[in-house]
């Protein structure tokens, strides 16, 4: 084997090393979904406990960062997934929908706890039965708080959702509550 | 001694009021009580601050009796709760009040008085002769009627559709509704950072400096009173540690210890070791809160992060001793809902040995910080003499100078025989509040250990058939156990009939609980006495004057719970 057949050799072999490390095909849903899917940046709406609980979530033990969704927003412009954490009473509730509003598309909406996916016990003359009654709301965690694990089982299952593209009918039909003068 | 005293108070109000229309008299469980036309209120109340040293104004509330129109009698109570810190004596003080009358209003005399009274007008409507401020406080407001009514559904819900904009007090020189526009009006919450989830403050700026500020509440009234009245009693326990969810068993022990108090039943000592421990733990949990939050809202989020830490390890204790983390509902009226496992106590003193280290960290991180000194000493203090004026009790009221604390003034479960300090500040500044917190971590931490190293032995709960619940055995086991279990559930506890108030210490302060009780399952009344209401609402006057971040830091430093702020 000549010299300049061993250089030509190198030179496909390193092409086809560049292409192994440099490239993969793909569909753009598909990438831009595991895009979203791990850098999920939540706006914790802790109301009530279950934001206390939502601390241990983003704290040291069990660390959300792990999923992609520790940069914590206040500011709805800058998130896309809300989590509600707590009672929502009625006061709160024009409140939650403007929040929601000024979320920038693609938005996703998890109700942590039972009072915020269908008010609880507390079936009361102030408190929302359930935040669902005015805004989409994408993944329901049970529990009275939920454990930590439970709301990262949440975030995981909203993360397989947004994988999958799955059809979100509640959240394409939606209107705002307050625009139709009609409430729920 | 508690009759000697009414009588004593009854001599000296002969003569100066027309005592042959008042009713003195000493409740079962031994509350002193007069009850007094409404006319008079004003002016006894001040008589009694003035000369009889009753100086705190604990609470002011209404009850509903509408049985009491067919017999031509006035419909409504309306309920002042008084405390002598010189004597840690309490005093109730009772008027009957018929629809659309008025009592003259206590504000005069206690600044503190505003929100109860905003708050009994809101809920029951009574009216205050003489507010300035007689508006809706939890309710939103386009809410119609009194919800704490007894003709009020409690389920009957009203929508809301939009938000008041920004408003303020009224004051004699300004209309609250109006806007002064020299000066920049900012909305602050209720979905903010610095605002704890529900917290919502207007204020108007000028420059920095804060004008005029107004704090608008109620965005977590969760109608725990009315849930309270249409629950049996031990079901409203769980409420109960939704109140300050950041130390719920000590809403647990508060409540049951009022309704314990009520029944007259003593709960047996290895209960009572047990509530102390879980209180001192949960007191150590909040502070790490208030204290953590606090560093957060001034910037410094390490602290809060590494004091979790300390948060998650009190969580593993909880679920080892009951299965939940955060909202326990350990207690039962009677004593305790279960024994503790097998070498708890000891986890409970390593979990002692690992705090106190770590109360030496945040030292370090926060309280010895240039930078958190800086923007906490001299910030925005109160002085004793405002502080008792407002209603303030607690870690706050201590910084300010002030050494009054349930469990020295009123000993239960034993604090008497335990050795600890109250620590209290010099100036009332937000430093000084949190130097409190943090010694009364270490204190309660020294309590923890004298008690862990000798609980007594014995049954965790009393065996009273018709006021807990047989062991799961004796249900499945034998016929008596089920027929016990039956006749509780059905039947439910029935405390006499009667009224309590009960006050224990709180992260926060004075948690107070004012049940009354028609003899029936159900609480007729319970009101809350929230320690954090009596000190938020003097937030708009302490910050005046201050700037936009030291206000920041004072909501921060007042430990707000929302939870127990709105019920």
């Amino acid at each position: 084997m000549s010299a300049q057949d061993l250089t030509s050799a190198a030179a496909t072999q390193s092409a086809e090393d560049m292409s192994r490390s440099f490239a993969f095909t793909t569909k753009l849903d598909a990438i831009v979904a595991w895009g979203r899917r791990n850098s999920l940046w939540p706006l914790p709406y802790g109301t009530a406990c279950c934001g206390i609980e939502l601390m241990s979530v983003m704290g040291p033990k069990y660390d959300l960062a792990r999923f992609g969704a520790e940069v914590v927003r206040f500011s709805p412009r800058q998130a896309d997934l809300l989590l509600v954490a707590g009672t929502i009473t009625e006061k709160m509730a024009p409140i939650l929908v403007r929040i929601y509003e000024q979320m920038l598309e693609p938005k996703f909406v998890i109700s942590m706890g039972a009072c915020a996916s269908s008010g609880g016990f507390y079936r009361a003359y102030h408190v929302l039965q359930g935040c669902d009654k005015v805004i989409p709301v994408d993944v329901y965690v049970p529990g009275c708080p939920p454990t930590p694990e439970a709301v990262l089982d949440g975030v995981m299952a909203l993360q397989k959702m947004i994988t999958d593209q799955t059809p979100r009918p509640w959240k394409e039909n939606w209107k705002n509550p307050y625009e139709q003068q009609q409430i729920r | 001694m508690s009759n000697s005293k009414l009588d004593n108070l009854k001599q000296d109000l002969v003569g100066k009021f027309q005592t042959d229309r008042y009713k003195f008299y000493a409740t079962a469980v031994g509350d002193l009580v007069i009850e007094a036309p409404s006319a008079d209120i004003p002016a006894l109340l001040r008589y009694l601050k003035e000369y009889r040293s009753f100086d705190f104004l604990m609470d002011v509330c209404g009850v509903d009796y509408p049985a009491r129109m067919a017999k031509g009698e006035k419909r409504f109570d309306v309920v002042y709760h008084l405390f002598s810190s010189k004597d840690f004596s309490r005093l109730r003080i009772k008027s009957q009040l018929s629809e659309g009358e008025a009592v003259g209003t206590a504000v005069n005399i206690w600044r503190g008085a505003d929100w109860f009274e905003r708050e009994a007008f809101d809920m029951l409507g009574l009216r205050f002769e003489g507010h300035p401020n007689l508006r809706k406080i939890l309710t939103h407001h386009q809410f119609v009627g009194h919800p704490l009514r007894k003709d009020y559904e409690a389920d009957a819900q009203q929508h809301c559709t939009e938000t008041l904009p920004v408003h303020f007090d009224n004051t004699p020189e300004q209309s609250g509704q109006v806007l002064d526009d020299r000066y920049v009006p900012l909305n602050i919450g209720p979905s903010h950072p610095a605002m704890h989830g529900t917290l919502r403050v207007m204020a108007e700026l000028d420059g920095e400096t804060i004008v005029r500020a107004n704090c608008e509440i109620g965005y977590l009234h969760r109608c725990f009173e009315k849930m309270a009245e249409t629950h049996p009693y031990n079901q409203v326990i769980p409420y109960t540690d939704r109140l300050n969810y950041c130390s719920a068993p000590m809403n647990n022990v508060g409540y049951c210890k009022a309704v314990e108090r009520l029944l007259g039943v003593e709960i047996p000592p290895r209960a009572q070791a047990m509530r102390v421990i879980l209180c001192e733990l949960s007191r150590i949990i909040d502070h790490v809160i208030a204290v953590g939050t606090g560093g957060v809202d001034l910037g410094a989020l390490t602290a809060f992060f590494h004091l979790f830490t300390f948060r998650e390890k009190v969580y593993t204790l909880f679920e080892k001793l009951c299965g939940a983390r955060l909202t326990v509902s350990m207690t039962r009226i009677g004593g305790m809902a279960q024994d503790a496992p097998e070498g708890w106590f000891d986890d409970v003193l390593r979990f002692c040995d690992e705090m106190s280290d770590g109360i030496a960290e945040i030292q370090k991180l926060l309280l010895d910080n240039k930078i958190f000194i800086k923007r906490t000493k001299d910030v925005c203090p109160i002085s004793a003499k405002d502080a008792i004026d407002w209603g303030y009790t607690g870690p706050l009221l201590r910084a300010t100078g002030v050494n009054l604390d349930l469990r020295k003034a009123q000993p239960y479960y034993g604090y008497e025989s335990l050795d600890f300090d109250v620590p209290v500040g010099t100036t009332g500044d937000i430093y000084d509040r949190y130097l409190v917190r943090i010694e009364e971590m270490r204190q309660s931490i020294r309590i923890i250990r004298q008690v862990c190293k000798n609980v007594p032995g014995g049954d965790y709960t009393i065996r009273d058939k018709g006021i807990v619940l047989p062991e799961k055995k004796d249900v499945y086991g034998n016929i008596e156990g089920l027929m016990n279990h039956f006749m509780l559930v059905i039947k439910g506890l029935r405390p006499p009939v009667g009224e309590v108030y009960d006050a224990t210490e709180a992260a926060n302060g004075e948690l107070g609980f004012y049940l009354v009780s028609d003899g029936s399952a159900n609480p007729y009344r319970l009101k809350v006495r929230p320690p954090c209401f009596a000190i938020y609402q003097s937030f708009p006057t302490v910050v005046k004057g201050a700037m936009l971040a030291d206000a920041i830091a004072t909501v921060a430093s007042m430990n707000v719970i929302a939870g127990e702020l709105d019920r």
